[in-house]
């Protein structure tokens, strides 16, 4: 397998509450990767199944059939099997049997509980989590869950505070005297302290203002850069997604109908029309303009990008006597 | 937390869904005093027959019935065992220098008890939880209740707080997932250590719990004051219960029931409860 596909998703569908009335086909049979290192979105509407492919990323929910890869290891697999697997590695091969059973119990126990720490979920509206008495500890929950030493929670949870733009005066606040967009913040660094090889955020802008988005966005990216971690967001903005991501995955109605760099996806806008979502409006406004004859780059997705871009291809386009 | 269903409404087309909720607390009632008129195997028999036949006229699957009563199993196991210890009788079982008695009426009194309570859970749920809305079943408590009005008992704002609190079972109970996952997700653990451990690990999950329980609280007083909600004074219903002749015959039924019971017992076959 190649190194650089983080998470592989392999033929995996979860059912809600099988065999009941209400039984839910939230995701249909999917197989997709996450690359390492990349930001990558996945956008669909309400029910798509989204928030659903997210919490088995680290291992809340199992998959009904199919597996989840990390690193290439199957973050839901039994105890037999990982002894079956791990029974003739060269770690294990000097010890006796017995021996040998009990260091993988360990071993695929430490793996289970790691999982968590490894994926760091960020779930939708998580100011509601917060419960500590101060900010401070609240967002040392995580690293302390994880056993590490007083100066190594300090340092991460500054860190982390740093990476959300959470204050160094609100630290010794209480969580719930914060106002919601500060509360997000913090609970983000919460999940941001324990260092996850994977950030997982479920809608981390739903809710805020305009400002508040941009602002959150801007963390986050500016979070990945700096480690370059993988990390995936939730979304049904296209504008956002666009503007950040990577690789897109595009969920409908349980399936991921698309999936690919963002260029690769945008430029796919009938299915996207298809399934109710949109290309970015200034991505559409280009599209429009090329349709007219503009020499332009197919590849825009933000008001910046599209203002330097028509600032050297209108003076051309008049020099040349074209008529929008 | 999912499998919870204790009390949650069955979706099912079937006469007992169909009854005016009154006539199902009614039925409920008098059911439950026919447990209690039981005092020999025939009855009891009977009465376990009648509670599947009901199951099957309500159109519920066995075992989700039976499922329910799961999270009962520790209550029933140690009435159960507290009858078979605790009774004394005239045929001894154990031999005579044992430290522990065991009668035969011991025995019989714990299967009577267990059937008794089996039949008590399984009938309510029937007639009330899982065929009846929340919403049917307080209206129906509330019509039935209305004569205490005359004593000035609030009838109306108990069976709003009644209604309030079954709607947001399954809200909280979300809530609750939805928090666990959250703080699970931080490496929370719920399911290792001891009992103080455990306790404590739930604080996570308690403090925002209650937190946001209160902010919908208040969300919803507001919700109501703005639709002007003045209490049940010359409110109307949208779903006007209509008590009809069928429901009639089926009341009177269960009271033929017990009346059958009641000459059941005098057959005394068998160990009779006393």
């Amino acid at each position: 397998m190649e190194q650089s596909e983080k998470i592989v998703l392999d033929h995996v569908s979860y059912v809600y509450g099988e065999g009941t009335p209400f039984e839910m086909r939230a995701l249909d049979d999917v197989s997709l990767s996450i690359r390492s290192g990349k930001i990558t979105g996945i956008i669909g509407h309400t029910g798509s199944g989204k928030s659903t492919l997210v919490q088995l990323l680290n291992g809340l929910i199992k998959p009904t059939s199919g597996q989840v890869l990390l690193d290439g290891y199957n973050i839901n697999s039994t105890f037999e099997k990982a002894y079956e697997e791990w029974n003739g590695l060269p770690e294990y091969a000097s010890l006796t049997k017995r021996r040998a059973k009990r260091a993988i119990r360990e071993e695929w126990k430490k793996r289970q509980r790691e999982l968590c720490f490894r994926v760091g979920l960020v779930m939708q509206y998580p100011e509601y989590q917060l419960f500590e008495d101060t900010v401070y500890k609240d967002i040392a929950f995580g690293p302390t869950n994880m056993g590490l030493s007083h100066e190594e929670i300090d340092t991460r949870v500054r860190e982390a505070a740093r990476f959300n733009g959470v204050e160094d005066d609100w630290l010794e606040k209480s969580p719930f005297d914060l106002s919601g967009g500060q509360k997000r913040r913090v609970a983000v660094a919460g999940v941001v302290a324990m260092r996850p090889e994977v950030l997982v955020l479920d809608e981390p802008a739903a809710g805020l203002d305009p400002r508040g988005r941009s602002r959150i966005f801007g963390e986050i990216v500016g979070y990945q850069r700096e480690t370059s971690s993988t990390v995936l967001i939730v979304s049904h903005s296209m504008e956002d997604m666009a503007r950040f991501c990577d690789d897109i995955i595009v969920m409908s109605h349980g399936k991921a109908i698309l999936h690919g760099r963002r260029e690769t996806v945008f430029s796919h806008v009938e299915e996207l029309e298809a399934v109710g979502l949109d290309i970015p409006q200034i991505t559409h406004l280009m599209r429009l303009l090329r349709e007219r004859g503009l020499e332009l780059p197919e590849n825009v997705y933000t008001v910046a990008q599209a203002v330097e871009i028509l600032k050297t291809a209108l003076p051309k386009m008049t020099n040349k006597g074209t008529h929008i | 937390m999912k499998n919870i269903s204790f009390g949650q409404y069955y979706p099912a087309d079937s006469v007992i869904h169909r009854m005016d909720p009154r006539a199902k607390v009614l039925m409920a009632l008098f059911y439950i005093v026919c447990t209690f008129l039981c005092k020999n195997v025939l009855c009891f028999g009977v009465l376990i027959l009648s509670c599947i036949l009901l199951i099957r006229v309500a159109k519920l699957p066995l075992r989700l019935v039976l499922g329910t009563l799961k999270p009962l199993l520790f209550i029933l196991l140690f009435t159960t065992l507290i009858n078979v210890f605790m009774t004394k009788g005239e045929t001894l079982l154990t031999p005579p220098d044992w430290r522990i008695a065991i009668y035969a009426e011991g025995l019989w009194n714990a299967l009577f008890m267990m059937l008794r309570i089996v039949a008590l859970l399984a009938s309510t749920e029937v007639f009330l939880t899982l065929t009846t809305t929340p919403i049917a079943l307080t209206d129906g408590l509330e019509s039935l209740m209305s004569p205490l009005k005359a004593l000035r008992f609030p009838v109306h704002d108990l069976t709003m707080i009644i209604t309030i609190a079954l709607r947001f079972i399954p809200t909280l109970m979300e809530e609750t997932e939805k928090i666990m996952n959250a703080q699970r997700a931080r490496g929370a653990d719920f399911r290792s250590g001891g009992l103080i451990k455990r306790a404590r690990a739930l604080l996570p999950v308690f403090i925002p719990l209650l937190s946001s329980a209160f902010k919908r609280a208040d969300e919803l007083a507001n919700a109501m004051d703005c639709r002007c909600y003045h209490g049940g004074e010359g409110r109307t219903k949208l779903k006007v219960l209509k008590f009809r002749p069928s429901d009639f015959v089926a009341v009177f039924s269960v009271v033929a029931f017990g009346v059958g019971i009641l000459f059941l017992n005098r057959s005394g076959i068998g160990y009779t409860l006393k």
